[in-house]
């Protein structure tokens, strides 16, 4: 995914000279493209992440859209309120670019695990959440930042992700992108983020989930709440599935924007990941299952007549 | 209008303020009235009928708790009718109590501190980028500096040199609680800023050609970004709460507002 992004970037920069990329000093074998084609809109902030964001709000404020790049927790908690005041509140055009969401850095221990992101982000009024599925997505998810410029997240995973859709799919806030097609008024999995290939993986290996359908939402928002209710009402169950704990996370989300239909909220199933993960180091395959997000654990969401 | 006079209007200006609204605040607003007086009457190069003119200087209040200053520099510059200040800090008004970019004239708003400084860093690295000629200006306290924040930016902006930053430290001694010495010692403060890369000016704070001289100081062959540490009165132009800590809590009464605005019309 993070090569995805840096290409797309790089693409893009090359038409529009207002794109400029800060980093804390990460993304060794990553961002040397967009470093060395753009030197004068490439910065090294250092390891200091509350300047770093406050002087992308003060870029932004001047007329660039800044991506901040760095890992995991660094450009979200570590500057948490500089995203909340000096971006968000003033609504300007930064992505803040996480790589590692979920337990992607999973040997690396709690304080590389992303697992709280989603619930810092989406308490925040202006900004749009980006959690790509694959490689597709996220070049989807750059185009429409760029074109579309806001306070956002841009949360990746890590390299070497498949990819679930043939070209660059189109894209918009809060709306389900359908990667399997399942039968109707069935069950369907509804993933944000690096969870798409979790279930994708889970689905090939389980014939008599045939009728359900997979979908992914890249994008979703405080503002994107409007559009679910209409979107659940499609199928008898809905199983949301993320590499996040279940506090403030997505499936909580799906919740909030459910509840002005308590008819609907009965039909939202939430997997994320248990708490119990905190603390454990391993495999993110390892972890992932660890924390409840293995194949076995979807199977009590299988009948749903 | 004079600087003397301009600084004046600001500090009856913002004691009216914090009177009506029964605010806080007002003696580190009168700590940074000259340094304000200096830069709105004859420094920053703005234009009240286009706030957002594209080569305006910027200027950034990092303490954003002390904008009553602001809000009055902003009014006698007529960025607004002066009449709107009666609304500080009340209901639905958009001069809110810490410093807001809904405010003509106002570029950022900050409240928490030790945000002003790396957003002006950001406005500065841009112009570089952009080969704009303007200045970006940011003031900040001294209890202020306690927030790790400014010394990330001041070691960026040294690095990146950021000649067209001017940072403003309103050094008047006194934090929240107690005197700066004994919350969290900041000296040698121009030691410190000398090494982290800057051009460093220690002045008096209230001393309007000391400040016009050192912001007007612009050496385009030197690459340091420029701190002017202004050594001031927390309080200053009131007898009563001159170094007084409990003046960055209270608001005047009636009859304290009509002896300090009686003193302000009588200082020189």
């Amino acid at each position: 995914m993070r090569n995805a992004f840096i290409h797309e970037l790089v693409t893009l920069a090359k038409q529009y000279d207002h794109i400029a990329l800060v980093v804390g000093d990460l993304g060794f074998s990553v961002v040397e493209p967009f470093a060395d084609q753009f030197p004068d809109r490439f910065i090294n902030a250092g390891v200091a992440e509350q300047n770093m964001m406050g002087l992308a709000a003060g870029m932004a404020s001047e007329g660039y859209h800044v991506f901040t790049y760095s890992i995991a927790n660094f450009p979200t908690f570590r500057c948490a309120e500089q995203i909340r005041n000096d971006v968000d509140y003033h609504k300007l055009p930064v992505t803040v670019v996480a790589v590692g969401g979920g337990l992607s850095y999973g040997a690396l221990g709690y304080s590389h695990h992303a697992v709280q992101d989603y619930a810092l982000m989406r308490t925040m009024p202006n900004m749009l959440i980006a959690a790509p599925g694959d490689p597709m997505e996220v070049r989807a998810c750059v185009r429409y930042l760029i074109n579309n410029p806001q306070p956002s997240y841009l949360r990746l995973a890590k390299a070497g992700e498949p990819c679930f859709h043939k070209e660059v799919p189109e894209i918009s806030p809060g709306k389900w992108l359908n990667i399997r097609e399942g039968k109707k008024l069935a069950g369907t999995y509804l993933t944000t983020g690096g969870a798409l290939e979790l279930v994708n993986n889970m689905l090939a290996n389980k014939p008599e989930l045939k009728d359900w359908s997979l979908n992914s939402m890249p994008l979703w928002s405080m503002k994107a709440k409007e559009a679910q209710a209409r979107q659940v009402e499609g199928f008898a169950t809905v199983v949301t599935v993320e590499d996040h704990l279940m506090d403030a996370g997505f499936g909580s989300w799906l919740l909030e924007a459910a509840s002005k239909r308590p008819d609907l909220l009965a039909r939202i199933k939430i997997k994320s990941l248990d708490s119990k993960v905190c603390g454990m180091v391993g495999k993110q395959a390892t972890l992932n299952t660890e924390g409840g997000l293995s194949e076995i654990i979807f199977s009590e969401y299988y009948h749903t007549d | 209008m004079t600087n003397i006079e301009f600084s004046k209007q600001i500090r009856k200006l913002a004691l009216h303020m914090v009177h009506r609204a029964n605010a806080s605040h007002i003696g580190g607003v009168l700590s940074i009235a000259d340094i304000l007086a200096v830069l709105y009457n004859e420094i920053l190069s703005v234009d009240p009928h286009d706030p957002k003119w594209t080569d305006r200087d910027r200027f950034i209040l990092s303490k954003g708790h002390c904008c009553t200053g602001v809000y009055a520099a902003l009014a006698l510059r007529e960025f607004f009718p002066r009449q709107e200040l009666e609304q500080y800090a009340q209901d639905s008004s958009r001069l809110m109590s810490h410093i807001s970019n809904h405010v003509p004239g106002v570029e950022f708003s900050t409240g928490s501190l030790g945000h002003g400084l790396p957003f002006g860093v950001g406005k500065a690295i841009a112009a570089k980028k952009l080969k704009k000629t303007w200045r970006t200006f940011v003031l900040l306290s001294d209890g202020e500096l306690d927030e790790g924040s400014n010394w990330e930016a001041f070691m960026f902006s040294a690095h990146h040199k950021l000649n067209n930053l001017v940072a403003i430290i309103d050094y008047n001694k006194l934090q929240s609680l107690a005197t700066v010495d004994k919350t969290l010692r900041i000296e040698p403060l121009a030691d410190k800023l000398t090494a982290f890369g800057w051009r460093v000016i220690e002045l008096n704070g209230h001393d309007h050609v000391s400040l016009f001289r050192a912001l007007t100081q612009y050496v385009p062959t030197d690459e340091r970004p420029l701190v002017i540490i202004a050594h001031t009165v927390k309080g200053k132009g009131v007898s009563f709460m001159e170094n007084k800590v409990e003046w960055h809590y209270k608001s005047p009464n009636s009859l304290q507002l009509e002896q300090a605005i009686a003193e302000i019309e009588k200082a020189a």
